[in-house]
């Protein structure tokens, strides 16, 4: 090997710790990047094969009763290539041994064989047999929670009436890769199930012989999407049809977009942040080199060796840096991409999902590290280069020191001579002092976000279902039904509370702008769910006009004072204007509330409930789930307590590893800029502090000289790494809102105080490793020798 | 311009100024100046007269600010970067108070670090076996005491059989009997190999063993001695 490669390699050695501390931070960027940017790759090509392999629709739409020979009119539309009509339901299961509800959606599978569209993808077992009344396939993740195989039995309740059903086949389906019951954010593989049945079979227990209620279409792909979904409405509107939707508003696939947009998103923060900080880490360590190497730069160029050898000779000390880090980034970020492919594959149900590196995203990794390294490092390197060797025979010309800040505003008696010196040692370079601060700041504000959303969810939950949302159970009734239904319900043992509530599907426009959306009628004097605002403070329900969640209020660009367009999509679907009397501040989902009697007598169909919501006594909420569960135009029941239950089952254990995870890479910056400042600190000035040593100084002294530097940079961190890290929640949250859910950005006192004794703790760990070196100080030795 | 065949570096009316932080420094007032093949000649003088940027611009490492200067008929006065590194590639050895060894590579690596880049070279180990250290040549610079690290450094030097070796207060940071072992390896280099050898020093003793004597003063050559009767390296003490 060549001498001066044996050259580049012995001075990595020397500097291995800090390099590694570098290369961390690269890794740790990288690592992030590839994850956040392969799993995206891997989840959208995933998502695409399993789409086109099993004939995923265009278009879903969901009506009342619609006779089935209304299905070739459908087939008519301009564009439509293939409709498959079917039987959409809801039903209750009971499993035996779980003592809680189980909601499914019961949905119809031609008797012919397989469906044309949306085909599910067969695990185990088999197809239903054509002609069986009693068979089903159910959805793999309530099969999985359950230990349930082919071969098994359960028990539905449909449309009131129990019947067994025989398990033969266990299925996936791209329509409901995210699979949640309607209404709810999280996945409850144990409570919500879906369940395919023969059509003939379906059509009985919902008595809807020759007629079907949900049907879904396959466009060309040259066809306009809204005109179909205009014609599909006209077509459905006089059989109840609740309008027509593309693949955008079909629920499972619009939370696999929203999970792809925040991988994106997070594919682009974190990497910048740490390859941000590796660029400014490398910049001082090369810069620090450089300058300490000036004599065999010297000697070197003396000898012959021409700019462009020594140049690359420091370039590549750099490459062999950030090549460690590249090499661990992307086993770091391959093993972490295929953990987060295990997470996705809980969460989304895919026959498969291979995590796969691309050539692309590989040269986008390496590419970014390099960048970070060029940005970094150029500039040192280049001075390598150009150092005229007559000039670097000679000591650098001296630094120039000045009273600090501190000093010439008069506070100098105050300061120790100790104190002077680091302060005007952080003074003389003021860009290398703020941007460490700076760093730091992003290591202090990593270590923030991570405890941000966990932070944010109690809040949700405590808005959400403790404040806004009081009661303990929730009915849905088969179809809206009198007054008369609540009533009874009251007398149930156990009860304390009844209120009923009436959905209806509208569209609501302003301007050009239109959203679907539930509008629910709530009582006025409700007290089981009750609105708020910002400050989660009750809005009442106003006798006239609607109240909508701040959300859909954007979308539609109105404001309270604003008149709003709705389209009734059931009955005698009217259209009327609504004045917007509040903005209501809601987490999860968007929507809608007016009046109970103003909606019914929009409605024109009497006094109407779709529903109830019941206050309880907590020892009678079991029986009272099974009355109800009894009862046949109860469609579903809901438990609060369940439900908060199942998010922080869901959600618990990827926050609390988010934070972890968190935790280390702000350690991982942290680390790297304060062990980093503290190395070049302690090379610029081993000789004053040997001298101070010399003079009579003890260690602790000679300590605070350099800890306390870093003790101030860390502190003077602190309050800018809270401002970045609200803002960087702020922008985490702000990318990720949706129609689907919300994040409140609200960080606690607790994260400030975790965020910053976490970065106190990281330093004192740099501190204590430095501090060894200070008490190896040959103090002799850096006396005799010229600098 | 017509030169003597055996002359080596012609040049007169050397000016040089530089700035040293905020300072402007005027190092040298118009130096004229002959070095003949084979020649040992000694620079002598205080420190500030002008010795080591005399040196660096013979050596290649620095240009003047006015007049002229050859090398053989190389114009080291108007050569640009790329030509002036050419030149100390094949043709200058140097030799530094304070070594300037690479920390990081052995006495072998630091001799073979001249040799990689050199047109003809003898091997490291036949450079240093010259200087006497071949037991030495797996040592780190930090594990050799001052005068083996100097010596390493003249190894450095000649390992690319320079036709003209630079040496800048070679012996100063040496004691005496370290010092003297330094010369004579000079010595049997410029004899044996004839290479034109420069030593800067503000030692007079060393002066002894040159053919020729330059005195510098305040950026000029103020006096010129040539000595009838060399010492021998080996009868210096100091």
């Amino acid at each position: 090997m060549r001498a001066l490669h044996i050259k580049a390699l012995r001075d990595l050695w020397h500097l291995r710790s800090q390099a590694l501390a570098i290369a961390l931070v690269i890794a740790a960027g990288l690592a992030n990047l590839v994850m956040s940017r392969a799993t995206l790759e891997s989840l959208s090509e995933t998502r695409q094969r399993f789409y086109d392999d099993h004939a995923f629709a265009d278009v879903f739409a969901q009506a009342r009763r619609v006779p089935e020979p209304v299905a070739e009119r459908l087939r008519e539309i301009d564009g439509v290539q293939a409709v498959e009509t079917r039987l959409v339901a809801g039903a209750n299961l009971s499993v035996p041994g779980f003592d809680e509800p189980v909601r499914a959606l019961m949905v119809s599978l031609p008797d012919s064989g397989e469906p044309l569209l949306n085909r599910p993808y067969l695990r185990a077992g088999r197809l239903l047999a054509p002609g069986s009344e009693d068979e089903a396939v159910i959805s793999e993740a309530f099969a999985e929670a359950h230990g349930f195989a082919p071969g098994d039995t359960l028990s539905a309740t449909i449309y009131g009436r129990q019947r067994e059903l025989h398990i033969v086949g266990i299925a996936l389906s791209p329509e409901y890769v995210y699979q949640i019951q309607p209404g709810t954010v999280f996945p409850d593989f144990r409570r919500f199930a879906i369940v395919w049945m023969n059509r003939r079979a379906l059509e009985a227990a919902l008595d809807m012989d020759g007629a079907f209620n949900n049907v879904t279409l396959k466009l060309a792909a040259r066809a306009r999407g809204d005109a179909a979904i205009a014609a599909v409405d006209d077509v459905l509107a006089p059989y109840g049809g609740l309008g027509a939707y593309d693949r955008e508003d079909q629920v499972s696939n619009r939370f696999l977009s929203e999970e792809l947009r925040q991988l994106d998103t997070m594919a682009r923060i974190f990497p910048t942040i740490f390859l941000g900080v590796a660029a400014f880490l490398l910049n001082v360590v090369v810069s620090r080199l450089v300058g300490m190497q000036r004599d065999q730069i010297a000697i070197l160029k003396a000898f012959g060796y021409s700019n462009v050898a020594i140049g690359l000779h420091y370039a590549l000390l750099v490459a062999l840096i950030v090549g460690v880090g590249v090499v661990v980034g992307l086993l770091g970020g391959i093993r972490l991409g295929q953990w987060m492919a295990g997470v996705y594959q809980d969460f989304y149900r895919f026959p498969f999902l291979e995590f796969r590196m691309s050539g692309g995203v590989f040269l986008l990794g390496v590419g970014v590290s390099l960048l970070a390294a060029f940005v970094g490092t150029a500039h040192a390197v280049i001075a390598a280069a150009r150092l005229p060797p007559a000039e670097a025979m000679r000591p650098p010309a001296p630094e120039r020191y000045r009273p600090a800040l501190f000093e010439r505003i008069g506070l100098a008696r105050w300061l120790s001579q100790s104190t002077r010196m680091l302060l005007r040692n952080l003074e003389r370079r003021p860009w290398k002092s703020l941007l460490s601060v700076v760093g730091l700041a992003f290591a202090c504000a990593i270590m923030m976000v991570g405890r941000f959303q966990t932070d944010a969810i109690d809040y949700m939950i405590d808005a959400q279902f403790r404040i806004g949302q009081r009661n303990d159970l929730s009915a849905d009734f088969t179809e809206a039904t009198g007054p008369a239904a609540a009533h009874e319900l009251r007398a149930l043992p156990g009860v304390r509370q009844v209120e009923g509530y009436r959905n209806v599907p509208v569209i609501l426009r302003h301007g050009v702008r239109s959203e679907r959306n539930a509008l629910q009628g709530l009582a006025q004097d409700s007290v089981l769910k009750r609105p708020v605002d910002r400050d989660l403070r009750r809005v009442p329900i106003p006798a006239e006009g609607l109240l909508l969640t701040d959300y859909l209020a954007g979308q539609l660009g109105v404001g309270v004072g604003d008149v709003v367009e709705i389209d009734v999509l059931e009955g005698r679907r009217r259209s009327v204007q609504a004045l917007v009397a509040g903005v209501v501040n809601e987490y999860l989902g968007v929507n809608a509330y007016m009046d109970l009697d103003a909606l019914n007598r929009l409605l024109g169909d009497g006094e109407r409930l779709s529903g109830v919501l019941i206050a309880a006594d907590v020892e009678a909420e079991a029986d009272l789930f099974r009355e109800l569960e009894r009862r046949p135009r109860v469609a579903g029941v809901g438990v609060r307590r369940l439900a908060i239950q199942n998010f922080y089952e869901t959600l618990g254990e990827s926050m609390g590893v988010f934070t972890y995870v968190a935790l280390i890479l702000g350690g991982v910056i942290n680390f790297g800029v304060v062990y980093n400042a503290a190395r070049v600190s302690l090379s610029e000035r081993g000789r004053d502090l040997a001298s101070l040593r010399v003079l009579g100084f003890t260690r602790a002294e000679v300590s605070y000289v350099l800890v306390g530097e870093l003790v101030l940079l860390v502190l003077l961190s602190i309050p800018l790494g809270f401002v970045t890290g609200y803002m960087l929640s702020l922008y985490m949250a702000v990318s990720m809102q949706s129609e689907l859910f919300r994040i409140p950005v609200l960080v606690t006192a607790p994260t400030y105080g975790f965020a910053g004794l976490a970065m106190l703790a990281s330093t004192l760990v740099s501190a204590l490793i430095v501090q060894r070196r200070i008490g190896r100080l040959d103090l002799i030795g850096v006396l005799k020798t010229r600098e | 311009m017509a030169v003597p065949a055996d002359i080596v570096f012609h040049a007169r009316g050397l000016t040089k100024v530089y700035r040293m932080g905020e300072v402007e420094v005027q190092a040298l007032r118009g130096v004229d100046l002959q070095l003949r093949r084979g020649e040992f000649v000694v620079l002598l003088g205080p420190s500030g007269s002008g010795k080591s940027t005399l040196l660096n611009i013979l050596g290649g490492l620095d240009v003047p600010s006015a007049g002229e200067v050859y090398y053989e008929d190389h114009d080291l006065m108007r050569a640009d970067d790329r030509g002036l590194t050419a030149f100390r590639r094949d043709h200058v050895g140097f030799v530094f108070q304070f070594y300037n060894l690479i920390p990081s590579l052995t006495a072998r690596e630091n001799v073979a670090i001249v040799t990689e880049i050199a047109r003809d070279p003898m091997t490291p180990e036949q450079a240093l076996d010259l200087v006497g250290l071949t037991p030495r040549r797996d040592h780190f610079p930090a594990q050799l005491s001052g005068g083996e690290q100097q010596r390493i450094a003249i190894a450095r030097a000649i390992a690319k059989r320079p036709s003209v070796l630079l040496c800048d207060e070679p012996t100063g940071a040496l004691d005496s009997a370290t010092g003297v072992k330094v010369l004579e390896a000079l010595e049997r280099i410029n004899a044996e190999t004839g290479t034109t050898t420069v030593v800067i020093t503000h030692n007079a003793d060393i002066a002894s063993m040159a053919h020729r004597v330059l005195y510098l003063a305040d950026g000029r050559i103020v006096r010129e001695h040539v000595n009838a009767m060399r010492k021998r390296a080996a009868d210096l003490r100091w």
